[in-house]
């Protein structure tokens, strides 16, 4: 079974080498990404109509039992 | 794999990218040819190359310098590699693309046709990704069940379990065809 797989699927060149330097790709994805993690502003988020409930819904529950507050902030 | 200073390890944790690119340069060999020897085609091997060394840059505040790059490396281009492979099974129509890229064995048996070869690795692409990993390291690549085992992030009887599932159906898949390993 060992003879025929490696038939099937020659095994890999030990000195097998990249035909680029990978590197300027590995540094383009790098640059990307403290570009896009600069342009993240909180003015920027979307926020989804779901946040914007949850938010209304923690803002009345405030209002009615002001009480509560404290304890909500204690399990955060 | 080369050895690195741990000023070298510890900069890179801290997100030195040129202590990054020291240890990319250092490492860009060896991850791309184990991920060659998973994925078996040298374009696809190059993108996973990087899409590895972009996944450890990303993982830079788990890296322990104590442990060494080496092998922290090989486990997530293993990782990576897993992850094409999983994709590729649920998109590729033709599994013939498997080996496709690399050249074929610089001593065919006689004994053994062109189409039995052809058949054989059709088989092998349909075995599962995690088992397909291992028996392609451990029997076509020869590596050390050690190594394999570390990289997969399994033990070794683990690994040999896999293999063993591995070389079962693949024996079953090929006696279905006609063709008695």
């Amino acid at each position: 079974m060992k003879k025929l797989l490696q038939q099937a699927l020659p095994p890999v060149d030990s000195d097998a080498a990249p035909g680029r330097d990978l590197w300027p790709a590995v540094k383009q994805r790098l640059d990307a990404r403290s570009d896009r993690t600069q342009s993240i502003s909180p003015a920027s988020i979307r926020w989804e109509l779901l946040d914007l409930a949850l938010l209304a819904g923690l803002a009345a529950f405030a209002a009615f039992l002001p009480a509560s507050i404290p304890v909500f902030l204690y399990y955060l | 794999m080369r050895n690195e200073p741990s000023s070298v390890l510890n900069e890179f944790r801290q997100g030195s990218v040129d202590a990054f690119e020291t240890l990319f340069h250092l490492h860009q060999r060896a991850v791309y040819g184990w991920i060659l020897r998973i994925v078996r085609n040298p374009a696809t091997a190059e993108e996973l190359t990087v899409e590895t060394f972009w996944r450890i840059y990303q993982a830079r505040a788990r890296f322990e310098p104590s442990r060494g790059f080496e092998g922290w490396a090989r486990r997530i281009a293993t990782r990576a590699a897993l992850d094409w492979l999983r994709a590729m099974q649920h998109e590729q129509e033709s599994p013939e693309d498997f080996s496709v890229e690399l050249a074929a064995p610089a001593f065919a048996d006689a004994a053994i046709s062109a189409e039995i070869r052809r058949k054989t690795a059709l088989a092998f692409s349909r075995l599962a990704p995690k088992l397909r990993i291992a028996a392609t390291l451990v029997v076509v690549e020869e590596q050390p069940h050690k190594e394999v085992a570390e990289a997969l992030g399994i033990s070794i009887a683990a690994v040999k379990l896999r293999v063993f599932r591995a070389l079962r159906l693949l024996r079953k898949d090929l006696q279905q065809q006609g063709i008695t390993p």
